[in-house]
């Protein structure tokens, strides 16, 4: 424990979580460093909401500790514990205007009057609200709301910063703005641990320090948004962080085989079976190490890329390639090849189903 | 176009006949006193006279007084029902829907037997005081407000709920600023139905046996049945009616103001 050391991190201690006997949250362990960006990344529930929701103090575990700062939060109700919350529907009170809504929690905590003024601009400028004190959620887009709901959460000052969801309910253009203003917004408070959920993988490789990848209410891996693209622990990391082509291979004497070809991996090779994983875009047209050929299936033209659906041997490889002056046909026969620097073998087993 | 007003003609017509035509009977009655010709005699008999402006004064006290006891239990009723979860909510829930629809007498006479001179608790004489006809008709009417407000409470968002909570809110202040402010809608538009309501009650306080409560509906029917002065009971007949149309107006305003 880090005991008296006061830092503002998260830490779960084996937290489980059940609602009537059933499982939504299996013994999580998992640290938050101060400063940290963690992004909770896995499909619907996987248990990532409730992981949150155990910080905030809205769900109690069933077994384990939350700790916060190092202080043992477990027992302590949700407004005792100096969070900052924001979620996916935004929750903005609708009957206050903007700035009362940011001051909402400077006076639950008491913070003299004089003061709250200046820390509701200080919220509304640094999320660019600063114009809209005056007006009401309801007149405001989506976008402007979830900045108001950011600045109603950053005005208490938060050691600690939960992210539901946040930009779901936005659309792709503003998403991608607003994704932005929170790495923006990172930067400007770097004391701050951020917690965040999501489903989207690309929000958690562009805003995360590390990922923690869960699945059916347990973690199944963590690590940088790198390391967890390069070197996927298992197939669920692997086709959750990024899309990646899995290819069930024997490892033999004679090295990895996929069917009858002999492919050169660099790195680690695990015993017996095994499944390949390489990213489609590493996958190339043509001659080269690791050459597999097969029958194109389906190619779909994406303005700079052309994605190829390849089947090789019944097996389903997907090829990104840079735009090409001439595409195959459907049901041609084509060459691809991938680097052995590029390829990952995973142990077969811990598989997904 | 015209055949679209013959349509509304035969409702239009059964309406005027059942119900506008007494209610014309009973305006125009007001109007002649038992001495004959038409006047203002039987206004001025009764404004001038005291139990007159006691029963008044009664239905309004009562009504307001009766209002807000329902408005206090009922908001803390539907707070308790939506917000704490406990087990059998629902059916708590649905007991209010069906409480809606008991006679009001029915209450009176269950209190009867609580509180009556051969009740349980048969030492306690106020049944047939106001406070009795003021216990009664809180606890008939509760559900009036309790019903609006779980429908307004249900279009809450308790996401609302947890980001007050995580801001350092304790629950009191998210009842005070929070449910309160997006309640009141619900409660004005519960709360002028049950004051219209109250004004007319007349199944309770009839019940209650309370000799000294004489509220504007009690002295019409003691003016007509039991002292057969027609002009005097239809005189404050219509003086109820002005006092409930003109509240009900309001209800409407208000209501439509809710959105409800």
């Amino acid at each position: 424990m880090k005991g008296d050391i006061p830092f503002r991190g998260i830490r779960f201690d084996s937290v489980t979580v059940a609602y009537d006997g059933n499982v939504v949250l299996d013994s999580l362990d998992l640290t938050v460093e101060p400063g940290e960006v963690m992004a909770l990344l896995g499909p619907s529930g996987s248990g990532k909401t409730t992981a949150l929701r155990a910080v905030a103090g809205f769900v109690r575990p069933a077994s384990g500790r939350v700790f916060l700062g190092g202080r043992d939060v477990t027992d302590l109700p949700p407004y005792r514990r100096g969070i900052g919350m924001v979620v996916q529907q935004y929750a903005l009170f609708p009957h206050m205007r903007v700035e009362e809504n940011v001051a909402f929690g400077l006076k639950a905590q008491k913070v003299p009057r004089g003061e709250i003024r200046g820390r509701v601009a200080e919220a509304l400028e640094m999320t660019g609200m600063a114009a809209y004190g005056r007006r009401y959620p309801r007149e405001l887009s989506g976008g402007q709301q979830q900045r108001v709901a950011i600045a109603r959460a950053l005005a208490i000052r938060p050691g600690v910063l939960l992210l539901d969801e946040p930009l779901s309910a936005l659309d792709a253009r503003l998403r991608s703005g607003m994704l932005a203003e929170l790495a923006r917004l990172h930067r400007e408070l770097p004391e701050v641990s951020i917690l965040y959920v999501t489903h989207d993988q690309v929000e958690a490789l562009t805003l995360a320090d590390r990922i923690a990848v869960m699945d059916r209410a347990r973690l199944r891996a963590c690590g940088t948004p790198r390391e967890l693209y390069r070197a996927p622990a298992n197939e669920f990391t692997a086709s959750f962080v990024g899309g990646a082509n899995l290819l069930p291979v024997t490892v033999g004497e004679q090295g990895v085989r996929f069917g009858e070809r002999r492919l050169e991996v660099s790195g680690p090779v695990p015993e017996e079976a095994a499944v390949l994983c390489v990213r489609p875009h590493l996958v190339g047209l043509g001659d080269g190490p690791n050459r597999i050929s097969g029958t194109v299936r389906e190619i779909q033209w994406r303005g700079a890329t052309h994605r190829l659906y390849v089947e090789v041997d019944g097996h389903r490889v997907i090829a990104d390639l840079r735009e090409l002056k001439e595409p195959p046909a459907h049901g041609d026969e084509v060459t691809l090849h991938f680097s052995p620097d590029d390829a990952v073998l995973l142990t077969a087993g811990a598989r997904h189903d | 176009m015209t055949r679209r007003l013959l349509w509304a003609f035969p409702p239009v017509a059964l309406l005027a006949l059942v119900f506008l035509y007494p209610l014309t009977l009973v305006v125009q009655q007001s109007f002649q006193p038992d001495s004959g010709g038409t006047s203002l005699q039987p206004y001025t008999d009764v404004f001038a006279s005291a139990a007159f402006r006691e029963a008044l004064w009664t239905t309004v006290w009562i009504a307001v007084a009766s209002t807000a006891g329902c408005l206090v239990l009922g908001f803390l009723l539907a707070l308790i029902i939506a917000f704490v979860p406990f087990p059998g909510a629902k059916i708590v829930a649905r007991f209010v829907d069906v409480f809606l629809t008991f006679p009001s007498f029915l209450i009176t006479l269950a209190l009867l037997f609580i509180y009556g001179t051969t009740g349980i608790v048969g030492s306690f004489q106020f049944l047939t005081t106001p406070w009795g006809v003021l216990l009664a008709e809180v606890t008939y009417f509760t559900p009036f407000v309790v019903r609006p407000l779980l429908a307004a409470f249900s279009q809450l968002d308790t996401a609302q709920l947890e980001a007050a909570s995580s801001l350092g809110a304790r629950p009191l202040r998210i009842i005070r600023r929070v449910i309160l402010p997006e309640a009141l809608p619900a409660l004005a538009a519960g709360g002028s139905l049950v004051l219209v309501l109250c004004l007319n009650e007349f199944g309770i306080v009839l019940f209650t046996g309370a000799k000294g409560v004489t509220t504007l509906p009690m002295l019409v029917y003691s003016k007509a049945i039991l002292e057969s002065d027609y002009p005097g009971a239809c005189v404050v007949a219509v003086v109820n009616v002005l006092i409930s149309v003109g509240l009900y107006a309001l209800y409407r305003v208000v209501s439509r103001r809710a959105g409800a």
